[in-house]
Protein backbone atom coordinates (compact mmCIF):
# COMPACT_ATOMS: atom_id res chain seq x y z
CA UNK A 1 0.00 0.00 0.00
CA UNK A 2 1.25 3.55 -1.06
CA UNK A 3 1.25 6.45 1.18
CA UNK A 4 -1.06 8.25 -1.62
CA UNK A 5 -3.50 5.22 -1.00
CA UNK A 6 -3.25 5.34 2.33
CA UNK A 7 -3.89 9.32 3.04
CA UNK A 8 -6.46 9.05 0.27
CA UNK A 9 -8.38 6.34 2.86
CA UNK A 10 -7.42 8.11 5.93
CA UNK A 11 -9.10 11.38 4.16
CA UNK A 12 -12.12 8.87 3.83
CA UNK A 13 -12.20 8.06 7.11
CA UNK A 14 -11.52 11.54 8.80
CA UNK A 15 -14.72 12.60 6.46
CA UNK A 16 -16.91 9.49 8.32
CA UNK A 17 -15.84 10.63 11.66
CA UNK A 18 -16.18 14.62 11.24
CA UNK A 19 -19.53 14.01 9.87
CA UNK A 20 -20.38 11.65 12.51
CA UNK A 21 -19.65 14.12 15.29
CA UNK A 22 -21.81 16.62 13.24
CA UNK A 23 -25.19 14.47 13.42
CA UNK A 24 -24.05 13.69 17.07
CA UNK A 25 -23.99 16.90 17.97
CA UNK A 26 -27.06 17.23 15.98
CA UNK A 27 -28.80 14.93 18.18
CA UNK A 28 -28.34 16.65 21.55
CA UNK A 29 -28.80 20.00 20.28
CA UNK A 30 -32.81 18.68 19.06
CA UNK A 31 -33.02 17.01 22.57
CA UNK A 32 -31.05 19.34 24.85
CA UNK A 33 -33.30 20.75 27.33
CA UNK A 34 -32.22 23.79 27.75
CA UNK A 35 -31.67 26.50 26.07
CA UNK A 36 -27.85 26.77 27.22
CA UNK A 37 -27.66 23.17 25.89
CA UNK A 38 -28.62 23.43 22.60
CA UNK A 39 -26.55 26.85 22.43
CA UNK A 40 -23.26 25.08 23.54
CA UNK A 41 -24.59 21.93 20.85
CA UNK A 42 -24.28 24.78 18.30
CA UNK A 43 -20.99 25.92 18.69
CA UNK A 44 -19.82 22.20 18.36
CA UNK A 45 -21.58 21.92 15.40
CA UNK A 46 -19.47 25.22 14.19
CA UNK A 47 -16.27 23.44 14.92
CA UNK A 48 -17.03 20.65 13.36
CA UNK A 49 -18.24 23.00 10.21
CA UNK A 50 -14.60 24.08 10.45
CA UNK A 51 -13.19 20.67 10.82
CA UNK A 52 -15.02 19.76 7.53
CA UNK A 53 -13.91 22.48 5.46
CA UNK A 54 -10.49 21.81 6.74
CA UNK A 55 -10.79 18.24 5.75
CA UNK A 56 -12.55 19.16 2.06
CA UNK A 57 -9.52 21.23 1.52
CA UNK A 58 -7.20 18.43 1.92
CA UNK A 59 -9.13 16.48 -0.68
CA UNK A 60 -9.87 19.04 -3.17
CA UNK A 61 -6.83 21.02 -2.80
CA UNK A 62 -8.57 24.19 -3.01
CA UNK A 63 -7.45 26.80 -0.66
CA UNK A 64 -10.26 29.00 -0.51
CA UNK A 65 -12.63 26.72 1.57
CA UNK A 66 -9.46 28.13 4.09
CA UNK A 67 -11.97 31.41 4.06
CA UNK A 68 -14.65 29.28 4.50
CA UNK A 69 -13.64 28.26 7.53
CA UNK A 70 -12.43 31.66 9.03
CA UNK A 71 -15.80 33.38 8.45
CA UNK A 72 -17.47 30.10 10.21
CA UNK A 73 -15.26 30.83 12.99
CA UNK A 74 -15.84 34.34 13.42
CA UNK A 75 -19.74 34.07 12.58
CA UNK A 76 -19.99 31.22 15.37
CA UNK A 77 -18.59 32.99 17.98
CA UNK A 78 -20.96 35.76 17.49
CA UNK A 79 -23.82 33.54 17.24
CA UNK A 80 -22.51 31.98 20.83
CA UNK A 81 -22.25 35.18 21.84
CA UNK A 82 -25.70 36.70 21.11
CA UNK A 83 -27.39 33.86 22.03
CA UNK A 84 -25.90 33.88 25.67
CA UNK A 85 -26.49 37.40 26.19
CA UNK A 86 -30.04 36.63 24.93
CA UNK A 87 -30.33 33.72 27.59
CA UNK A 88 -29.60 35.92 30.60
CA UNK A 89 -31.74 39.17 29.52
CA UNK A 90 -34.73 36.41 29.54
CA UNK A 91 -33.93 35.34 33.09
CA UNK A 92 -33.17 38.95 34.45
CA UNK A 93 -36.80 39.54 32.48
CA UNK A 94 -38.71 36.27 34.23
CA UNK A 95 -37.64 37.80 37.69
CA UNK A 96 -38.97 41.28 37.10
CA UNK A 97 -41.74 39.91 36.05
CA UNK A 98 -42.01 37.68 38.74
CA UNK A 99 -41.57 40.46 41.29
CA UNK A 100 -45.01 42.69 39.98
CA UNK B 1 6.47 10.02 3.91
CA UNK B 2 4.63 13.32 4.33
CA UNK B 3 1.48 12.00 3.34
CA UNK B 4 1.27 9.63 6.20
CA UNK B 5 2.29 13.05 8.65
CA UNK B 6 -0.96 14.18 7.23
CA UNK B 7 -2.80 11.00 7.33
CA UNK B 8 -2.28 10.98 11.21
CA UNK B 9 -2.83 14.98 11.63
CA UNK B 10 -6.36 14.05 9.88
CA UNK B 11 -7.53 10.70 11.70
CA UNK B 12 -5.99 12.63 14.62
CA UNK B 13 -8.14 15.69 14.32
CA UNK B 14 -11.02 13.69 13.24
CA UNK B 15 -10.92 11.06 16.59
CA UNK B 16 -10.83 14.06 18.77
CA UNK B 17 -14.02 15.87 17.04
CA UNK B 18 -15.72 12.42 17.46
CA UNK B 19 -14.53 12.29 21.37
CA UNK B 20 -16.04 15.92 21.56
CA UNK B 21 -19.16 15.35 19.69
CA UNK B 22 -20.11 12.36 22.17
CA UNK B 23 -19.32 13.87 25.30
CA UNK B 24 -21.06 16.57 24.30
CA UNK B 25 -23.81 14.06 23.82
CA UNK B 26 -23.29 11.55 26.99
CA UNK B 27 -22.50 13.88 29.90
CA UNK B 28 -24.21 14.46 32.58
CA UNK B 29 -24.67 18.35 32.96
CA UNK B 30 -24.74 21.27 31.03
CA UNK B 31 -20.89 22.55 32.48
CA UNK B 32 -19.33 19.19 31.74
CA UNK B 33 -20.55 19.45 28.37
CA UNK B 34 -18.81 22.52 28.00
CA UNK B 35 -15.92 21.12 28.86
CA UNK B 36 -16.26 18.12 26.12
CA UNK B 37 -17.03 20.91 23.23
CA UNK B 38 -14.98 23.76 24.11
CA UNK B 39 -11.13 21.53 24.75
CA UNK B 40 -11.43 18.69 22.63
CA UNK B 41 -13.16 20.31 19.91
CA UNK B 42 -11.05 23.39 19.41
CA UNK B 43 -7.97 20.54 19.60
CA UNK B 44 -9.60 18.42 16.97
CA UNK B 45 -10.52 21.00 14.70
CA UNK B 46 -6.87 22.50 14.83
CA UNK B 47 -5.47 19.12 14.00
CA UNK B 48 -7.05 18.52 11.19
CA UNK B 49 -5.88 22.59 10.13
CA UNK B 50 -2.86 21.73 10.73
CA UNK B 51 -2.93 19.08 8.35
CA UNK B 52 -3.99 21.39 6.04
CA UNK B 53 -1.51 23.49 6.21
CA UNK B 54 1.32 20.66 6.14
CA UNK B 55 -0.54 19.55 3.03
CA UNK B 56 -0.61 22.59 0.73
CA UNK B 57 2.71 23.81 2.05
CA UNK B 58 2.26 27.91 1.14
CA UNK B 59 2.26 30.70 3.35
CA UNK B 60 -1.10 32.17 2.61
CA UNK B 61 -2.48 28.52 3.89
CA UNK B 62 -0.11 28.69 6.53
CA UNK B 63 -1.06 32.19 8.07
CA UNK B 64 -5.07 31.94 7.54
CA UNK B 65 -4.77 27.78 9.62
CA UNK B 66 -2.82 30.03 12.39
CA UNK B 67 -5.63 32.39 12.42
CA UNK B 68 -8.01 30.18 12.15
CA UNK B 69 -6.46 28.63 15.22
CA UNK B 70 -5.74 31.46 16.93
CA UNK B 71 -9.05 32.72 17.05
CA UNK B 72 -10.73 29.48 18.02
CA UNK B 73 -8.52 29.07 20.86
CA UNK B 74 -9.35 33.07 21.76
CA UNK B 75 -13.20 33.06 21.64
CA UNK B 76 -13.91 29.30 22.38
CA UNK B 77 -13.06 30.15 26.63
CA UNK B 78 -14.94 33.47 26.15
CA UNK B 79 -18.51 31.80 24.74
CA UNK B 80 -18.39 29.02 27.21
CA UNK B 81 -17.48 31.53 30.01
CA UNK B 82 -20.75 33.54 28.72
CA UNK B 83 -23.15 30.05 28.29
CA UNK B 84 -22.11 28.89 32.20
CA UNK B 85 -22.72 32.41 33.47
CA UNK B 86 -26.19 32.09 32.02
CA UNK B 87 -27.12 29.07 32.95
CA UNK B 88 -25.51 29.21 36.70
CA UNK B 89 -28.04 32.14 37.03
CA UNK B 90 -30.87 30.42 35.22
CA UNK B 91 -33.14 28.79 38.04
CA UNK B 92 -34.31 26.40 35.57
CA UNK B 93 -31.22 24.81 34.83
CA UNK B 94 -29.79 21.40 36.38
CA UNK B 95 -26.86 22.34 37.39
CA UNK B 96 -25.51 21.98 40.81
CA UNK B 97 -25.21 25.57 41.25
CA UNK B 98 -27.15 25.68 44.96
CA UNK B 99 -24.01 27.18 46.70
CA UNK B 100 -23.96 29.87 44.29
CA UNK B 101 -25.07 33.54 45.24
CA UNK B 102 -27.35 34.79 42.73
Amino acid sequence: MTTQVFLELSISATFVMVILSLGIAFIRMAIGPTLEDRVVALDMMTVSIIAVCGVAAVATGVAALLDVALVLALVGFLATVALARFAERRIVYQKETDHD
Amino acid sequence: MIDILIAIFLLLGGFFALIAAIGVLRLPDLLTRMHASTKAGVLGSSLILIGVAINQQDTEVSVRVIAIIVFLMLTSPIGAHMIGRASVRDPMAKTPTDDLPD
